[in-house]
């Protein structure tokens, strides 16, 4: 039996999510990953894997992952990897798939190729003794060759400082991203979590078969959608109790004159084929305790409320509602006071210290202003212990950071909890501040990162038209 | 409202309340869905559950199901124990009714399928 290492090829976007993603889902599935290179902000992991399986399931999870590789050739130039593929078909590397149908993919990292250039670069593997058709749309199998230019467009050298040569073994888990698409969703509010963070949040909690997992700020219920896609049974409550019954205003500006049917989490769950790990959800105040002495959750993700996004949510939503108490009305909308962004934190904590199972994950995004942040500021508990911070860069000025705590022991009178970002509104007004003067700047920037992204997929998708 | 989240599920947050668990259910329609048996999460379930509780509110609501009073030892190797089990967590939900505090008796409902703990101002403790 041969040795083979995998390579396992990443899409350039929240990087700082990867390692913590894939050192997860190993986890969930009890994989054992051997580095065969430190993991870097390079787009691939070098690994060691017990099997092909294990590399296939690992990878079906990932949504940062592309597709995964087993690795032929791994050379600092392109004639010295065809050197090496030379020489390894003639050992016999290709034997077993020789007679197949199959296709080469070509992906430039950080480079960009006309077609005809990419057909050359196909062309120059014809040394392989391949007897099988080619077959683009639906090969047998897969090659990939990847030539890496580094990573800054902007000083990218004339040739690859690395090349990679491969068997595609599995695809990722990204094709979820689309399927749990926004645009396409019966129900959304106007805080849906995206599908790719969503996914994320469940990959790194750990979400597996069986997990009761809850989120106690579901308000449309994105993150249960993803908890369920793996294997999570799904509680969420929420204190709107008009977003839980599909009654708030349309989000969608196109849906306005459409009397609006079925909008709920469970019609979501049926238009996603998880209805069967669709517990409930409930309106309740997180702030209180409503679960049972003994409940213990496999999981908590949240998404709690930043006062932020919701106060201009409000205006447009729920001005025309009752919030007092009207005589007869079968619903009572209580007065709210104002619930500051540690305080829910702090509670979040403790709930969970006393809720979630020993080694159980909480997940949680807080908002940073990025000149501020400091990590002395971020939350801490003595039965909990932090094992990731990955920042989501929104703006210049903003962000998010999701956390990811592990509980380590069980809680005692004596647990000590603190959190001390800088408050809410000070954020909300260095928000807004921020956001108005460089509102042009801004959005020049943002137009020009979203042109250099997309320059930048079309080059890394190229390849990959099917 | 499914029977497993009634088991979940205490009206403590109340003035005055010390245990305020189990809630009483008054169903005033219940619905019987499908949904794929999962004996993982079935197991993953039983340890969680408070037996007696479930038994109860399921012979309150009429779907007793047939389930033992106690719960037998080594009702990991009955599949049929456990797909009724099943049944009785995630297939019969109460649609419109009312949960009760056993203590004092303060209603929460539950409409479309979503119980309603939200409390007055005067009532938090
Ligand atoms: C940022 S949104 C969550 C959005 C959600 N992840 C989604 O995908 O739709 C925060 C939610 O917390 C809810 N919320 C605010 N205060 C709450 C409280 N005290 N208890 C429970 N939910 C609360 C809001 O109604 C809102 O729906």
């Amino acid at each position: 039996m041969k040795y083979f290492q995998y390579l396992l090829w990443f899409a350039h976007e929240h990087v700082p999510f990867r390692l913590i993603e894939i050192e997860s889902i190993a986890s969930a599935l009890k994989i054992p990953i051997k580095w065969l290179e430190p993991p870097s902000d390079k787009p691939w992991y070098l690994v060691e894997l017990p099997s092909e399986e294990a590399v296939q399931k690992l990878s079906s999870r990932s949504v940062t992952m592309r597709r995964a590789i087993q690795l032929w050739a791994d050379e600092l130039t392109v004639p010295k990897l065809h050197a090496t593929l030379k020489e390894k078909c003639l050992n016999g590397i290709l034997e077993p798939y020789k007679s197949k149908s199959f296709k080469v993919d070509v992906d430039l990292f950080c480079n960009s190729q006309t077609q005809e250039e990419k057909l050359e670069r196909i062309e120059s593997f014809s040394y392989m003794p391949f007897q099988g058709h080619v077959n683009l749309k639906n090969p047998d199998v897969i090659f990939q060759f990847i030539e890496y230019y580094g990573l800054d467009p902007n000083t990218a050298p004339e040739y690859p400082t690395r090349a990679f040569f491969g068997r595609v073994v599995a695809e990722s888990g990204r094709t979820l991203i689309h399927e749990l698409s926004l645009k396409k969703r019966t129900f959304i509010g106007n805080t849906s979590m995206d599908p790719q963070l969503s996914l994320l949040m469940a990959n790194l909690g750990k979400v597996s078969n069986g997990d009761l997992v809850l989120d106690p700020f579901v308000g449309s219920g994105s993150l249960l959608v993803a908890a369920a896609k793996f294997g999570g049974y799904v509680i969420g409550t929420d204190i709107d109790y008009l977003m839980l019954h599909g009654r708030t205003r349309p989000t969608r500006k196109q849906t306005r004159h459409i009397a609006r049917k079925d909008e709920s989490i469970e019609a979501n769950m049926i238009q996603y084929s998880c209805v069967d790990k669709y517990i409930d959800v409930i309106v309740a105040d997180s702030a209180l305790p409503f679960w049972h002495n003994d409940v213990e959750f496999d999981c908590i993700l949240a998404d709690p409320p930043y006062g932020i996004r919701e106060p201009t949510e409000r205006i447009g939503s729920k001005e025309s509602l009752p919030i007092v108490k009207k005589e007869g009305s079968p619903v009572h909308f209580p007065s709210k006071v104002e619930y500051g962004l540690n305080e829910i934190i702090k509670d979040l904590m403790r709930f969970s210290s006393k809720h979630l199972k020993l080694k159980g994950r909480l997940l949680f995004w807080v908002p940073v202003f990025r000149e501020d942040y400091e990590e002395t500021h971020m939350p801490r508990h003595s039965c909990f212990k932090l094992i990731g911070n990955c920042e989501q860069v929104l703006t210049t000025f903003t962000a998010r950071r999701l956390l990811v705590f592990e509980k380590i022991k069980i809680p005692q009178d004596s647990d000590e909890c603190s959190c001390t970002i800088p408050s809410s509104s000070t954020f909300r007004e260095k928000y807004f501040t921020h956001g108005n003067e460089n509102r042009l700047t801004r959005k020049q920037k943002k137009a020009i990162a979203a042109k250099n992204k997309e320059i930048w997929f079309a080059k890394l998708n190229d390849a990959n038209v099917k | 409202m499914k029977l497993l989240t009634h088991n979940l599920l205490s009206s403590k947050c109340l003035k005055g309340v010390k245990v305020g668990y189990p809630l009483r259910i008054v169903a005033k329609d219940v619905k019987i869905s499908e949904s794929e048996y999962n004996m993982e999460f079935v197991l993953k379930m039983i340890p969680k559950l408070d037996w007696k509780v479930l038994v109860n509110a399921a012979e309150q609501i009429g779907h007793g199901n047939n389930l033992p009073i106690e719960l037998i030892e080594d009702y990991e190797d009955d599949e049929e124990l456990l797909k009724k089990i099943h049944h009785v967590l995630m297939e019969v939900e109460v649609i419109n009714g009312e949960l009760i505090c056993p203590e004092t008796q303060r209603i929460f409902p539950i409409s479309a399928g979503i119980p309603n703990l939200l409390l007055n101002e005067d009532e938090v403790s």
